[in-house]
């Protein structure tokens, strides 16, 4: 070991001017740098509190204004013009249930099967298949109402020829929220490292296997948010459902073919909202919280999966 | 015969072997070999015959084309859309790119080992029991898990926690996963491209040690950067090089010198591959 040599005051010179060098870097932010961070911190935050102070306002909204028709009846009883105090919602909840689960059962596959095709299959240096990439982003942006219009011409009436039945708008709200399903899907797909694929490749896994057994089921969480926030859209939908035949006012429970008509919840808000009597706008306050309650619910079970299956690479 | 330069960097009785190639059978018989990425070359004029249960490591500079050349040997360039392999390919005698032959079925029995651990987001033996799920392998699922974690020396470290998720691993704990998957499903070539170029030391040791006695069974191509390693655990040693056009615009990897071990460390032909393994250059 060598002897401990104290140090020169060459060493202890440039030790100093070091330190001294460093301490002014380190200590020195510029003022304008100071100011514009904190400016831009102040305009994010203020963005920030403006979108919750609208929530906020239409929550409280509702609810003070609903309160005096908030209660169980909601979604026990049908609607009705004529005893309102024990008026409900309970056709317009069952329809909009309904339709979920059809839009559901429509979306996972065809939208998992689209995503699937455009990220593991298509070649993307061939023409056509960035066309339909570009296709169903713009799909994504088109206004409701459109949907509305093609689910009337194609069909209740049309091809399909299904008439005003629950189905029909079910089917509707299914091509109207597609493109975000499928969208949501392939950036989970995407998200799968391709190292992963390498490995079951290298293995001599077959394409599909690999993306059946590995690729899918990592992809899951990614994918039920997706497809549980297309659904929250879907069910405030209105406009194309008005077109599809939800516009009946119903009194009994509608069933997925039933010719007689069929409500959902945002439908049914809207009915009674049109109406100029007090307590049928207090009547579609209550339905908004019932709405915000139902869409809660859905969205807390995406976030719950997406925490719970959600993977760290 | 091996005579001794005095700047080789490796002492002679710091490697692990000094025996020859223990076999001579060849396991790829490689001739005028060339792949390109687009027009653009990657790899040129590779001959050279891989010796079956041996090890045998390429070595060369970066971008030399060692990743393109070991990725022929199982046909995962085929995943790549732009590249194209010419030339002879003989595996046991098959030409390894034949038109009757699947890249599917070559990768059953040709497995790989990447240079960064790569599990499947899945239980500890679900990642190892996929291979043999997926080739059909009879047999008791258990054993065959268990058989391939011994063979990779890591079953006394993870037999208690099978059904926790592999990514709980340390890096050298998953790079052995790994080295135990690309087992489990019995193949007869095992490639690793770099595959402790992500790990500490110790972590090291084992994988080579590990390598030592996997080539009992397995023929082993190994890519490494690590000179040493390449030295301590191979039988044979290529030596790539990066070459170029006269106007540079084109440039490719070639191999400079292919022989036993002892010799390219101890007694290069070539003044480059000396310059290259003593550190000189590279
Ligand atoms: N997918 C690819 N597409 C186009 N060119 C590629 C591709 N992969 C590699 N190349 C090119 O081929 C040449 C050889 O690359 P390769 O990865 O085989 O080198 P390497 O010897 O493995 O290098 P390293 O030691 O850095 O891993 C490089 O010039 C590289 O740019
Ligand atoms: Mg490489």
């Amino acid at each position: 070991m060598e002897a401990y040599r104290p140090p020169t005051e060459r060493t202890r010179f440039a030790v100093a001017g070091a330190r001294a060098n460093v301490a002014a870097v380190l200590g020195s932010q510029p003022r304008g740098d100071v100011i514009r961070n904190n400016v831009f911190a102040g305009l994010l935050g203020l963005a920030v509190l403006i979108a919750l102070a609208g929530l906020a306002a239409l929550l409280a909204q509702a609810v003070v204004e609903g309160a005096p028709a908030l209660g169980t009846n909601l979604i026990t009883e049908p609607p009705s013009t004529i005893d309102t105090a024990n008026a409900g919602f309970r056709p317009a909840l069952i329809g909009s249930l309904m339709m979920i689960a059809f839009v559901i059962v429509l979306i996972v596959p065809l939208g998992v099967g689209a995503a699937i095709y455009l990220e593991e299959y298509a070649d993307n240096t061939r023409w056509w298949n960035r066309l339909i990439e570009l296709n169903i982003q713009n799909l994504a942006a088109v206004p409701s109402i459109i949907y509305g219009i093609l689910g009337l011409g194609f069909i209740v009436r049309g091809p399909l020829d299904l008439g005003f039945i629950l189905l029909a708008g079910a089917i509707t709200l299914a091509l109207l929220v597609l493109p975000v399903v499928i969208i949501a899907s392939r950036e989970a797909i995407r998200a799968v490292p391709p190292s992963i694929r390498e490995g079951s490749l290298a293995l001599g896994a077959t394409r599909w296997q690999t993306t059946r057994r590995q690729v899918l089921p990592a992809a899951i969480p990614g994918v039920a948010t997706g497809v549980i926030l297309a659904v929250s859209r879907a069910i405030g939908e209105t406009a194309p459902l008005l077109l599809v035949g939800a516009t009946v006012f119903v009194t009994f429970d509608p069933t997925p073919l039933g010719a007689n008509g069929y409500s959902a919840l945002p439908v049914q808000i809207f009915q009674y909202a049109t109406r100029p009597q007090e307590e049928f706008q207090t009547m579609a306050a209550a339905g908004i919280v019932l709405m915000l309650v139902v869409l809660l619910a859905m969205n807390s079970g995406a976030i719950w999966l997406r925490n719970r299956y959600e993977q760290k690479w | 015969m091996t005579q001794e330069h005095p700047s080789i960097a490796i002492a002679a009785q710091a490697r692990g072997h000094h025996a020859p190639p223990m076999s001579r059978e060849k396991v790829f018989e490689i001739e005028d070999l060339s792949v390109h990425y687009g027009d653009k070359p990657a790899v040129k004029n590779i001959g050279m015959d891989i010796l079956h249960k041996n090890i045998t490591a390429l070595i060369g500079p970066s971008g030399c084309g060692k990743s393109t050349l070991i990725r022929c040997l199982n046909r995962m360039n085929d995943l790549i859309p732009s590249a194209r392999v010419d030339g002879r390919l003989l595996y046991h005698g098959e030409d390894l790119y034949g038109p009757n032959v699947d890249p599917i079925q070559v990768r059953k029995l040709i497995g790989m080992v990447f240079q960064k651990p790569n599990p499947f987001p899945k239980s500890i033996y679900d990642n190892i029991a996929f291979g043999p799920r997926i080739v059909g392998m009879a047999g008791d699922m258990d054993e065959i898990v268990e058989g391939a974690l011994r063979r990779a020396a890591i079953w006394d470290e993870v037999k208690d926690r099978l059904n926790d998720n592999a990514f709980g691993m340390s890096g050298g704990q998953q790079q052995r996963l790994c080295i135990a998957r690309c087992i489990a499903v019995e193949p007869d070539v095992i490639l690793m491209d770099e595959p402790c170029s992500a790990l500490d030391p110790i972590s090291t040791g084992k994988i080579e040690d590990l390598m030592t006695e996997l080539k009992e069974d397995y023929s082993i191509v190994i890519v490494t950067h690590n000179m040493q390693q390449a030295a301590r655990v191979s039988d044979m040693t290529a030596f790539l090089i990066v070459e170029l056009t006269a106007d540079e615009r084109e440039r490719w990897g070639e191999i400079v010198e292919y022989d036993e071990t002892e010799k390219i460390f101890t007694n290069p032909s070539d003044q480059r591959t000396e310059d290259y393994v003593t550190g000189k250059v590279g």
